[in-house]
């Protein structure tokens, strides 16, 4: 486990041991394939009389399709392809992204959004503060830091990819744009999966989660959509807000560092163990709670396998 | 000097033909998209991979294939004399090159077009061996970062002594003068991509302690495709199933 070594003690190592190959064994229960995951250049044992389609992480050596990266095997009907675990972001059309602005250029912000290229927000696939739909003007354009300035998190919608091979996102909604009053925190992209949700108002904290597709994860204040005028106003957020959204950040750090989904079940499950454990916020990121943690998940997973039956 | 004593044995104690102990840990290094240690005995190197990410320097950006860069060095405490270095000396650009070259040829660089791979590798324990455990550590610190390549490439060398090739040198067998053999090979595909030698050999005797090196190589990559797989199951098992 990467960040995990240090910190456990012996018996919180065998507790976190047996967890973790408790969940190996529900997993390969479950799936009957657990064990379809390969290292570079190891052949992936397919049927060639089918007809097979190579996918993302596979060549051909010699007639055999051989895997070109690390990760998961994972086949669908005649595609077979290579899901890495651990890369870097892949954008598909239509995700949410939470990025960083890091240069404000012509007609255009470029955002830091953990891909092999920065991002590009256009000014002109973006709604304007003042809501009213027009040309974009010269002006418009010298006004762009008074709308995103460097080093701020934003949120955003991938876009498409250009002719020119560079990714472009768009903000055209109330729902995305500025984030501010809350913690920006990186996970492996893997660990967040396509949902119909990513934006979570987590009322009774008064707390908004988005989960970017890019692992990305925004933690911070709730903000009203159509409260602009009133939001200016007040400069502070509560002691109480801040403190769950510390609560629900850390959650989501041990989580990560454990490797689970992030989904927002999980998230809430873990911040509600931790409150009915009487834990104080920072002692969440100590070695005992991350082994109960795992218990947890192995017990909830094992209630939802009897479920299914 | 005597490095083969009568009985056959190195000044170490291993046999002509054996390797050092070596060891690999993937992910020391938690901020880098991969990262791995990798020991051949006493030499110890760690490599950190980061990337593909947007080309830094604009003018270098290509616009079909990913930039390659790699960055060698040793630290202060690495070598016995506890001496300072300058950044850049001739010696660590010429390593650096040498992996970057030997990286980029099993990296499919097209499929990341206008973004840029850096490797960074240090050197903690010097014993000889330095460049082989490099290129071993950057491999897999690339595997660790997803990042596809063609094959895991692995390195190894081997000398001659005595009038013995002796696979693996150490420190001492390294600073004897004598031939020293750096191969890197594609261990799949049967290829080779390295190959260095100070002084000179005959080319018989060349074509034996060559076989020997590529022969330490394979033994390498086995060990190597034991490591990584692990580090991936786990991974893969435990994230997988929340969403049942």
């Amino acid at each position: 486990m990467r960040e995990l070594r240090v910190g456990l003690n012996q018996t919180q190592k065998v507790r976190l041991q047996s967890a973790l190959k408790q969940l190996e064994e529900l997993s390969s229960r479950v799936s009957n394939s657990s064990t379809a995951s390969v290292t570079v250049a190891d052949t992936i044992p397919v049927n060639l009389e089918d007809g097979v389609l190579k996918g993302h992480g596979t060549t051909d050596h010699n007639g055999e399709v051989v895997a070109t990266l690390c990760g998961v095997v994972e086949r669908v009907n005649k595609l077979v392809y290579v899901r890495t675990l651990r890369a870097r972001y892949k954008p598909e059309i239509g995700d949410i992204i939470v990025g960083r602005v890091i240069e404000v250029a012509p007609k255009q912000w470029r955002l830091e959004i953990n891909f092999s290229q920065d991002a590009v927000l256009m000014l002109s696939s973006m709604n304007l503060p003042d809501g009213i739909q027009r040309r974009r003007t010269a002006v418009d354009e010298l006004n762009m830091r008074s709308i995103f300035e460097e080093n701020n998190v934003i949120c955003a919608e991938v876009r498409g990819f250009q002719h020119d091979g560079s990714l472009h996102l768009q903000a055209r909604s109330q729902k995305y744009g500025k984030l501010e009053r809350g913690q920006l925190l990186t996970v492996p992209p893997y660990l967040v999966k396509r949902r119909k949700q990513h934006f979570h108002h987590l009322e009774q904290y008064g707390v908004d989660l988005i989960l970017g597709c890019n692992g990305f994860i925004w933690v911070g204040e709730h903000i009203e959509a159509n409260e602009d005028e009133m939001m200016q106003e007040k400069a502070f957020t509560p002691f109480v807000t801040r403190r769950n959204i510390c609560l629900i950040a850390n959650a989501v750090r041990v989580l990560s560092v454990l490797g689970f989904n992030l989904s927002l079940e999980v998230i809430i499950d873990t911040v509600e163990a931790s409150s009915s454990s009487n834990l104080d916020i920072k002692d969440m990121l100590g070695a005992e709670f991350c082994v109960q943690t795992a218990e947890r998940e192995v017990q909830r997973r094992t209630t939802l396998i009897k479920k299914k039956g | 000097m005597e490095f083969v004593s009568p009985e056959g044995l190195r000044l170490d104690g291993r046999r002509p033909m054996e390797m050092r102990q070596i060891r690999a840990e993937i992910g020391a290094v938690s901020s880098a998209d991969g990262s791995a240690v990798f020991e051949m005995g006493n030499t110890k190197v760690i490599a950190a991979v980061y990337g593909p990410r947007e080309v830094q320097n604009r003018g270098q950006q290509l616009n079909d294939q990913a930039l390659v860069r790699c960055e060698y060095s040793m630290a202060n405490f690495s070598v016995g004399d506890r001496a300072r270095r300058p950044k850049g000396d001739r010696r660590s650009i010429e390593i650096s090159l040498v992996i970057r070259q030997t990286m980029e040829a099993c990296i499919l660089t097209h499929l990341m077009p206008r973004s840029q791979i850096d490797i960074f590798v240090q050197v903690l324990q010097a014993d000889g061996g330095t460049r082989s455990a490099c290129i071993n550590a950057a491999t897999l610190a690339l595997a660790d970062a997803g990042i596809p390549m063609r094959d895991l490439v692995t390195s190894c060398s081997a000398g001659y002594l005595n009038s013995t090739p002796l696979l693996d040198l150490n420190y001492v067998e390294d600073s004897a003068g004598g031939p020293d053999v750096t191969v890197g090979i594609l261990p799949k595909l049967d290829k080779v991509t390295l190959l260095q030698m100070d002084a000179k050999l005959p080319k018989e005797t060349f074509e034996d302690v060559m076989e020997l090196a590529i022969q330490g190589c394979k033994a390498v990559a086995q060990y190597i495709r034991e490591v990584s797989p692990q580090n991936f199951i786990f991974l893969a098992s435990v994230s997988q199933l929340s969403v049942i």
